[in-house]
């Protein structure tokens, strides 16, 4: 089996002080990763860096695309990748209003991306979209209203809708479940859980709350201060850290 | 092949095994907890892992899981040296080759009882149907009733729960198995199922690592036994 995506010593520096740096793995298809750290670890300047949003400072992001083979995304051209960023790509932001369009109906959002692939027909769109809003729990009647007529947790899941209504290959995930209630989170996480078995997807998952990747991620990349500090299995990094920074991230959890 | 070949290469082969904690917050100290640890199950054999509480039994069994990280040696499952494999590997191992039933069923919210069964012959492609037959029947002969199979075992008492995922560990045929005090707390008639489910393991050619603290149950389902003491580090002098 190929890798999907094969990230080599990314690096990014923000003036002197590090974003991060050194960072290399493979991401196989189907797999899942998640990214742990406390805030200003870097993880989130890494995934805005593997995902294009931010300009790298040094390395490679080759992914595997459909029609050429692997190829470096940071050195693509700025239409291709665009193109990847609405086909094979997604990006789930932590804040959903950053991720859809506030002004356009739900219908609007998720039928967007499918119009941006070259979707023409006017009913097959909004069927594809009234199927996606069933999937991820929002009522066929609320596709005529707007993002900002619903809750935190339904704008999440319009978010994650919109993403991935063109069946992308890489879902890139920063903070997910973040700001989200307790409940809404759990109902969230299993949908996500839900879907990526399903569609077979590889996603990296940003998070700093080890509930998240405990039950999304199959393995865990450990970030500190720009620098990976520890790999591996999930439920190994979680339950037998070796790096001093992991055991105390993982001993500060509280147990309910 | 028959299960009882002695000529049968080992499924689970482990060799020389040793652990260390390092508790980094703690003044970096270093305990070591498991020194030349060798055992070697054939198709078809259960070896029982026996030694005083804290002696490391359950220490062996996250290792050979790949839920501990081996400090040295080799942990062979089916080939594959879990002590050095890539995530990926293990997943996959854990998919196809080497189930474990814990005490403790982990569940996810809002997944029924019957799919919880079901999911690790979902993992391996089994047909929905199939696969859900099979959970139902597991879960039948577990005495689980019927009108519980459509919820969330997370209501369910302890016992429920055990027995859950002794259904869950036993849906799929995997040709190695690690059993954490499987029928620890359980009543006659489940308990004489459960030993019945390892029964059939064993016949049908699996390789089982177990840990029983029913003595009888040991006695009717253990072909050999480990004292894991003799794993045990020697203490500096």
């Amino acid at each position: 089996m190929h890798p999907l995506l094969q990230v080599n010593n990314i690096r990014k520096m923000y003036g002197h002080r590090i974003g991060c740096t050194d960072v290399s793995f493979d991401l196989f298809p189907g797999e899942v990763m998640g990214i742990v750290g406390e805030s200003g670890s870097g993880k989130s300047t890494l995934l805005n860096c593997l995902a294009g949003h931010l300009e790298t400072d040094g390395g490679e992001v080759i992914f595997d695309t459909r029609d050429r083979g692997p190829v470096d995304t940071l050195t693509m051209s700025e239409p291709e990748r665009r193109m990847l960023g609405r086909t094979d790509w997604a990006f789930v932001h932590q804040h959903a209003r950053d991720g859809l369009r506030m002004s356009v109906s739900a219908g609007g959002n998720i039928g967007e991306r499918l119009m941006a692939v070259g979707g023409r027909h006017y009913g097959n769109i909004r069927a594809s979209a009234i199927d996606w809003l069933d999937r991820v729990e929002i009522e066929e009647n609320r596709v005529d209203d707007r993002p900002s007529a619903f809750s935190g947790g339904m704008q999440q899941r319009l978010q994650i809708a919109r993403n991935l209504v063109t069946g992308p290959r890489l879902v890139f995930m920063d903070e997910p479940t973040g700001g989200l209630d307790v409940s809404v989170q759990a109902r969230l996480l299993d949908l996500l859980r839900g879907l990526v078995r399903e569609m077979g997807l590889s996603a990296i998952i940003v998070t700093h709350d080890l509930a998240v990747v405990r039950l999304l991620a199959d393995r865990l990349m450990v970030m500190k201060s720009g620098h990976v500090v520890e790999t591996g299995l999930t439920d190994q990094v979680l339950d037998d850290p070796q790096h001093a920074y992991t055991q105390l991230l993982v001993s500060s959890v509280l147990q309910v | 092949m028959t299960a009882s070949d002695p000529k049968s290469p080992p499924m689970i082969d482990i060799r020389d095994v040793s652990k260390s904690f390092t508790l980094h917050n703690q003044g970096s100290a270093t305990i070591p907890v498991m020194e030349a640890a060798s055992l070697a199950v054939a198709p078809g054999e259960c070896v029982g892992l026996v030694g005083a509480s804290g002696a490391g039994k359950s220490t062996l069994m996250r290792l050979i899981y790949g839920n501990y990280l081996a400090a040295s040696g080799q942990i062979l499952i089916g080939g594959l040296d879990v002590a050095r494999a890539e995530p990926r590997e293990i997943l996959e191992l854990r998919r196809k080759t080497l189930g474990y039933v814990s005490q403790f069923l982990r569940v996810v919210p809002r997944v029924s009882t019957l799919d919880v069964v079901a999911e690790p012959l979902l993992s391996v492609d089994t047909p929905a149907d199939q696969a859900r037959d099979r959970a139902a029947s597991l879960l039948a002969e577990l005495n689980i009733p019927e009108r519980l199979w459509a919820l969330s075992p997370t209501t369910f008492s302890g016992g429920e729960q055990q027995r859950v995922n002794i259904a869950r560990g036993f849906a799929y045929d995997y040709p190695a198995m690690l059993l954490d005090e499987p029928t620890a707390s359980l009543d006659a008639r489940n308990r004489a199922t459960v030993l019945g489910l390892i029964e059939a393991a064993k016949a049908r050619g699996a390789a089982i690592i177990g840990i029983f603290h029913d003595e009888a149950a040991r006695t009717q389902v253990c072909d050999r036994f480990i004292d894991v003491s003799a794993f045990s580090p020697r203490r500096a002098a």
